[in-house]
């Protein structure tokens, strides 16, 4: 909780909500006839509408991306580090929204929202919704607001993604993309650590095929250990090693399994903290949504030809200590962006945080996408 | 500008899709961007330069030629490669030179003259291994391990059948003086080279 808003703060802000009544058709065939999307917005939008910044959240993501919903609240919003005055994504410059994907448990419409066909909770019957379908919502999104032409469409690790897919998707109405710590596709090792994830949620027995909310519970444990082992991939062996090395909540073993080391008691309190207040079944879902992802499946693996009718500018930036998504990967993307003859700037950052270094503002991040981000906000006159 | 990208500048076409080799701050390819309409990719290591391309709007991809080489670029995908002032700072400038032409349809190279006079002399009065303005490193901590003369590189050229389409040597402050043109080896320090695979 802050004493007083720091000066780099957007301040207090508040969750605004659109609802759609018009039918979406998601990539799975079925449609959403009416869903809500949950958003905030940091900074004006200009008279053109050119300095609107659209920043998408990663897997346990939301829309409350910098500053607080009160004076108690006791963290800031995800990347509070990168969104404000002064910050990498400059609130005195640009107008910021940042929107919880339909699928999410903050608000926007997923899995815990009522079914208004059967007045009960979707449930496992929301329908498994991918980057392209977030895309698509969040487009609609911006027609509500008069952006036509984002400056810059921003994300990290899933959120970086969805940059992507903006570009191919609707080249005419971004003319930045900015792509970082992500992946253009998941490999064999991130769906397995996802499908670790998913069996540990839907095994528990709390989870009643997905209709826990109808039983009044929650697969707590399930969801619990799904966190945990995601925890464990977003950090480094650096990063843990430096946090916590081999201490021991006592001096000495006890000889038994209870959480002994320092390093045992963080993930179980990350987990049973993130089972309290995340949805299983969005779980479930972003998971899926991650795994699905792949842009040059249907050009026969050719990524080059599926970023062919981008149109905007790309930044991407990697991670060193990144394992979940590795430096390699993004390199892959930018071969790809290189091979199709696009505008493509790349650096991989010294950090050793490993994946959750995206949110951590190391000097040279910090620096490298400030740069960037001053020249978007130079040419949008902003 | 540096007076060697001035000279550069001048032989790069409207429009020419460039690769530069170690392009530093960005400065050439910013050159051409604004006043050639070039499109293209700057390479670079150094991580205060790549945030001041990045911030200029110059293209800059993190990249090590010792390391990674040019692999991920295909052939003849660049009207130009450029390299100024770093061939004598990679591991294997020969396998680089043959790279730059498997990317390229033409290729810029400026390196120092290890043959430059100054340098001959310092040698022979003081036998240490020479400084000068152009190399002003200890030779232990120089980056620039793999140091040739004129000679040395137009050798290199025949050897791998490598024409050269125009070279420019000029002294330390770049100015292209009749002396260097007549004994190039031993008056000139810095030489540009225009370079292309000959025909087959």
């Amino acid at each position: 909780m802050p004493e007083t808003l720091p000066k780099d703060s957007v301040g207090i802000v508040t969750p605004q909500a659109q609802t759609f009544a018009a039918p979406v058709t998601l990539d799975c065939g079925q449609a959403l006839d009416q869903y809500q999307l949950v958003y905030e917005t940091y900074g004006e939008l200009n008279s053109d509408a050119s300095n609107a910044v659209l920043v998408c959240h990663a897997l346990s993501g939301h829309h409350h991306a910098a500053g607080y919903h009160s004076m108690d609240e006791r963290k800031p919003g995800w990347w509070d580090s990168c969104i404000g005055p002064g910050k990498p994504i400059d609130t005195k410059r640009f107008f910021v929204v940042c929107p919880n994907n339909i699928g999410g448990c903050h608000g926007s419409t997923g899995p815990a929202s009522i079914d208004p066909a059967t007045g009960k909770p979707y449930g496992p019957d929301f329908p498994v919704v991918t980057v392209g379908d977030w895309v698509r919502t969040q487009s609609l999104l911006a027609d509500r607001l008069g952006i036509d032409q984002w400056a810059a469409v921003v994300g990290g690790s899933l959120g970086g993604m969805q940059a992507m897919q903006w570009s191919m998707d609707y080249p005419e109405r971004l003319r930045h993309a900015v792509i970082i710590a992500s992946t253009p596709r998941l490999t064999a090792q991130n769906i397995a650590f996802n499908e670790v994830a998913r069996r540990a949620i839907t095994s528990d027995q709390e989870f009643h095929e997905g209709r826990y909310y109808e039983h009044n519970t929650l697969p707590r444990r399930g969801l619990m250990l799904a966190r945990m082992v995601g925890h464990i991939t977003y950090l480094s062996d650096a990063s843990m090693g430096e946090k916590f090395g081999r201490e021991l909540r006592d001096q000495a073993y006890k000889f038994g399994y209870d959480a002994e080391f320092q390093v045992e008691s963080y993930l179980r309190y990350q987990g049973e903290r993130f089972s309290e207040s995340f949805d299983a079944n969005t779980y479930l879902l972003m998971t899926r949504a991650l795994d699905y992802f792949d842009p040059a499946h249907e050009y026969g693996g050719d990524l080059a030809k599926a970023l062919a009718p981008a149109k905007c500018q790309f930044l991407v930036l990697s991670f060193s200590t990144d394992w979940r998504f590795a430096p390699a990967r993004s390199e892959e993307m930018v071969n790809a962006m290189i091979a199709a003859r696009k505008p493509v700037s790349y650096a991989e950052i010294d950090a050793p945080w490993g994946h959750d270094a995206f949110l951590i503002p190391t000097p040279r991040y910090t620096e490298a996408f400030t740069a960037y981000m001053d020249r978007v906000a130079r040419e949008s006159g902003a | 500008m540096r007076p060697d990208l001035e000279i550069i500048q001048t032989w790069i076409r409207p429009e020419a899709h460039v690769l530069d080799l170690g392009c530093g701050d960005g400065t050439l390819l910013h050159y051409l961007q604004e006043n050639r309409q070039a499109t293209g990719f700057g390479l670079e290591i150094n991580p205060d330069h790549i945030t001041t391309c990045m911030g200029r709007g110059v293209n800059v991809i993190e990249q090590n030629l010792d390391t990674q080489g040019l692999g991920n670029f295909e052939d003849r995908s660049f009207d130009v490669v450029l390299m100024t002032q770093a061939l004598q700072a990679v591991r294997r400038p020969d396998m680089v030179i043959e790279e730059m032409l498997r990317v390229g349809s033409e290729g810029i190279v400026t390196f120092p003259n290890f043959a430059h006079w100054r340098l001959r002399w310092g040698l022979t009065l003081s036998g240490r291994m020479p400084e000068s303005e152009a190399l002003p490193y200890k030779w232990y901590n120089t980056p620039n391990i793999r140091l040739c003369t004129f000679k040395d590189f137009e050798a290199l050229c025949h050897q791998k059948g490598i024409k050269i389409r125009s070279r420019r040597v000029v002294d330390g402050q770049h100015q292209n003086s009749w002396l260097a043109r007549i004994w190039p080896n031993l008056l000139g320090e810095i030489a540009i080279y225009r370079i292309a695979r000959k025909e087959q």
